[in-house]
């Protein structure tokens, strides 16, 4: 494993496979919480953390502690990782949802139900098993549920912006609310298929 | 919308179906409708795993309603939900290795699904066991037939398929940008304001 890998991972996540545009992760919060800018950027800050942190313990607990045990007993544990796995998400989000309660009164009362949702935050699991399914050691774990945090803060930052400017438009009665939000979700994507030529 | 005691076990069945329709309607679940809608039988082994483990969970959680405490339930929720995902997702490897493999991460994904969280939630936390099953049927149809309707536009005009056969008298060139992840979105939020449309000029008993 060189530098270049973790580099190709680094910018193939964040920027090309984003989370968001690209594989349909954590559209839900993308959707709720991006109506306006400093909640989006708190949301995207909380999920880069929660997404590292749990990407990191669910790769320690799959091949630290599942493997070896599974080796011990003779049998193939690999049916308890969905369970550990959400186990580990719920308790991250308690950790942040303390923290940000205990320093950021202001931000956590703005945040109301979409802080705890975090948990079935469909970017966070789906990070881990991602990170499973395709064999990553651990330094390119870390990388990958970085990036893809990063990513994630990216897109739901910029459609904040977007959707701060929409609220001055006249936008046709049924499309209102949630028809707008995707169709613009979909010009993003298109813009974001364009990071594809970085990628040889 | 309407409390879960209201009605019938049918009308619950139908609520789910259409006035009360989790993705076209409350808007839940975005992220599978978005991602495996690429074709037809994607969506459609999508919507039947989901909807095995929505029906299953209600269930459970239904009969499991009188000893569940307020402050453990999200827990026993996702616990129950993770269970049966996994007894999905081994029926789908044993059954359909070629689809299960395409949706990838998406079954296990099933786990953190708003749908079902939310009818455990709103429905079988506080129905008797044969209502919450009649829900969770109405709402795994919805939530199959609102995936069913977006994998077959995006298939048709995408590939110029369905089901993998080739559509008669498709002569258009097919629009790559449907089958791309970009298509997903603007298909959704088309059929999102043609169906507020269509709710908009209903007459106001038929909305939920």
């Amino acid at each position: 494993m060189t530098l270049e890998t973790l580099i190709a991972i680094f910018i193939g996540t964040a920027l090309v496979n984003n989370l968001v545009l690209a594989m349909f992760l954590g559209i839900c919060p993308f959707l709720g919480v991006s109506r306006r800018l400093d909640m989006a950027f708190g949301m995207g800050c909380a999920v880069t953390f929660v997404i590292t942190l749990s990407g990191m313990l669910t790769w320690i607990i799959t091949h630290g502690i599942l493997g070896p045990l599974g080796g011990a007993l003779a049998v193939d544990l690999s049916f308890l990782k969905y369970l550990l796995f959400i186990a580990v998400i719920a308790s991250m989000v308690q950790l942040v949802e303390m923290y940000v309660k205990r320093f950021f009164p202001a931000l956590h009362s703005a945040f109301g139900v979409f802080l705890p949702l975090i948990t079935t935050n469909c970017a966070i699991l789906g990070t881990c098993l991602l990170i499973d399914l395709r064999g990553y050691s651990l330094l390119e774990a870390l990388t990958f549920s970085f990036a893809g945090g990063l990513g994630f803060a990216l897109a739901i930052t910029i459609m904040a912006g977007i959707r701060e400017h929409l609220t001055l438009c006249d936008v046709p009665e049924p499309l209102r609310g949630p028809g707008i939000t995707l169709l613009v979700a979909g010009i993003l994507a298109l813009a974001f298929m364009g990071f594809a030529g970085m990628m040889r | 919308m309407s409390t879960p005691e209201a009605g019938g076990d049918l009308a619950r069945f139908r609520a789910g179906v259409w006035s009360e329709n989790p993705v076209l309607v409350q808007l839940l679940g975005m992220c599978p409708t978005l991602a495996v809608t690429n074709s037809l039988e994607n969506a459609l082994v999508m919507g039947a795993a989901a909807s095995f483990v929505v029906v299953c969970s209600n269930l459970v959680i239904s009969l499991l309603r009188s000893w569940i405490r307020p402050h453990l339930r999200i827990l026993v929720f996702t616990l129950t939900i993770a269970s049966f995902v996994t007894l999905a997702d081994r029926i789908l490897q044993a059954c359909l290795w070629d689809v299960s493999q395409k949706l990838g991460a998406f079954v296990p994904l099933i786990i953190v699904n708003c749908i079902i969280i939310a009818r455990a939630e709103v429905c079988a936390l506080r129905s008797r066991p044969l209502r919450a099953v009649a829900d969770g049927l109405g709402v795994g149809l919805g939530f199959t037939l609102a995936l069913a309707l977006l994998g077959a536009v995006r298939e048709v005009l995408g590939s110029r398929t369905l089901l993998g056969i080739p559509v008669p008298g498709a002569g258009f060139e097919p629009w790559i940008v449907m089958v791309l992840p970009a298509g997903a979105f603007l298909t959704l939020g088309a059929v999102i304001g043609v169906v507020n449309h269509l709710r908009g000029r209903a007459p106001k008993g038929a909305i939920g």
